[in-house]
């Protein structure tokens, strides 16, 4: 019988290794799952490539993650927000490494790891600091710029419902990089509020197929955590 | 020169909106259009962070942290509404899909270029979201900004001298004293604040203005 489920998010984050370079879903704190960035900062993986929307808000999730000192380089699109001290002091300290990224370049970046692409040309950036040094090509009449694939050793997102084969559905808009980066990652650890019977998701609504998924945690009401 | 209020500006941005349209309104002032948008019309505004219907402010206590919009600020989703991934999401905004958006701006430049994102000032922390692929996708872009800055320089320019968002993306550029529309023959104010003059206009900004045969006042 296949089992995906593990019964600790101890067990969920075991094997992040020093150096590994882990996606962590989320748009802001929506999405973020916040329990299991937690276990990591436990298990101790240190030298950790970040891929993340944002760097963190307040002092929670990410921004512990950061505080703790176990990332060496973040790569996202909008790091700096109203509550995003710990990144900024890092980054002016000369602390961490920041790789930019357009947030739809990120995403398609992603998309393109996990699709098995080796490359994408996009329009967005072009022309711009963000594109500098890069290689561009004119397609139809119109410019853009090569991307390389974003891929991770593992990616810790956040879910609704799983089951015991890994499939998943969010909620709201909490899903947002959550099934992308379920493709890109070789370990993709979901947690999620509950854990259903095999056949009680209606594959007709499935976001995430269990393919995509090698771990699932589930640590009750993550709705009520985030408020 | 006579000036529109934010609310002013964010009222005459709506205007342009016809039913119909799918559209994506940037952080900051463009929020602001939602509030003034003709409740009888039909608008699908979309949030990158995966919404399309969105609604405007839940009442106070029924704020969800999963439902939020770019800004990170809590909205609410219209009866017909949808999620998705940001994939999903980008492809809307890159591939063309979006009808209308609505940008800030620190400078415009004569071709259209677009740049909001990074002053580019030592020290500062760069952040560019989804600007990036706003700038290039939208099938039209509007950027809403006062025409001046604080220090009273012109943020319509010959060139941006802060980094770009985009090259010649803009189309059409809503001011607190006009409305200017970018064109393949220069920039055509295509209305002027009632009160306010062409040639005052004109005096303010570096470079060359035309004036729109049929222009309105606002």
């Amino acid at each position: 019988m296949i089992d995906k489920t593990v019964a600790s998010l101890e067990e969920a984050v075991a094997g992040i290794f020093d150096g590994a370079t882990v996606m962590i879903g989320g748009f802001g704190t929506a999405g973020q799952p916040a329990e299991l960035i937690d276990a990591l900062i436990a298990q101790g993986a240190k030298d950790l490539t970040i891929v993340n929307n944002n760097a963190g808000n307040g002092d929670i999730g990410l921004a512990a993650l950061l505080k703790a000192r176990r990332v060496k380089k973040i790569i996202c699109s909008f790091p700096r927000q109203a509550d995003s001290h710990v990144f900024d002091a890092l980054y002016r300290a000369g602390e961490i490494e920041l790789e930019l990224v357009p947030q739809g370049n990120l995403a398609a970046r992603i998309q393109a790891a996990g699709a098995g692409l080796g490359a994408i040309f996009t329009p967005t950036g072009y022309g711009t600091l963000l594109a500098e040094g890069k290689e561009t090509r004119e397609i139809d009449g119109k410019h853009y710029v090569l991307e390389y694939p974003i891929k991770a050793d593992f990616a810790l997102i956040k879910a609704l419902k799983g089951d015991r084969w890994g499939n998943l559905i969010y909620r709201k808009a909490a899903r947002n990089f959550g099934p992308i980066m379920a493709t890109a990652a070789g370990v993709t650890i979901a947690q999620v509020s509950e854990i259903v019977p095999l056949g009680d998701l209606d594959p007709e609504v499935i976001v995430t197929p269990g393919i995509f998924v090698q771990r699932v945690v589930a640590i009750g009401n993550a709705v009520a955590q985030a408020a | 020169m006579n000036k529109l209020t934010r609310d002013q500006m964010a009222e005459r941005v709506a205007r342009d909106i016809p039913e119909g349209s799918y559209v994506n309104l940037g952080i900051g002032l463009p929020t602001k259009v939602a509030n003034f948008l003709p409740k009888e019309r039909e608008i699908f505004l979309h949030s990158e962070n995966g919404l399309l219907g969105m609604g405007e402010a839940p009442e106070p206590g029924e704020e969800d942290p999963e439902l939020i919009n770019a800004g990170k600020e809590p909205v609410t989703l219209l009866e017909g509404g949808s999620f998705f991934h940001h994939g999903d999401s980008f492809a809307m905004m890159r591939g063309g899909h979006l009808d209308i958006c609505v940008l800030g701006a620190f400078q415009v430049s004569a071709r259209g270029d677009l740049a909001n994102w990074h002053t580019g000032a030592p020290g500062a922390i760069p952040a560019v979201g989804g600007a990036m692929d706003l700038a290039v996708g939208a099938k039209q872009v509007f950027v809403m900004m006062d025409l001046l800055t604080k220090t009273g320089e012109s943020k319509l320019v010959e060139a941006c001298s802060y980094p770009l968002t985009g090259v010649g993306c803009v189309d059409r550029i809503y001011t607190d004293v006009a409305v200017i529309d970018v064109t393949p023959d220069g920039l055509v104010v295509r209305e002027l604040v009632e009160g306010n003059s062409f040639d005052e206009l004109q005096r303010l900004v570096p470079v060359p203005l035309k004036m729109a045969s049929l222009a309105a006042a606002a």
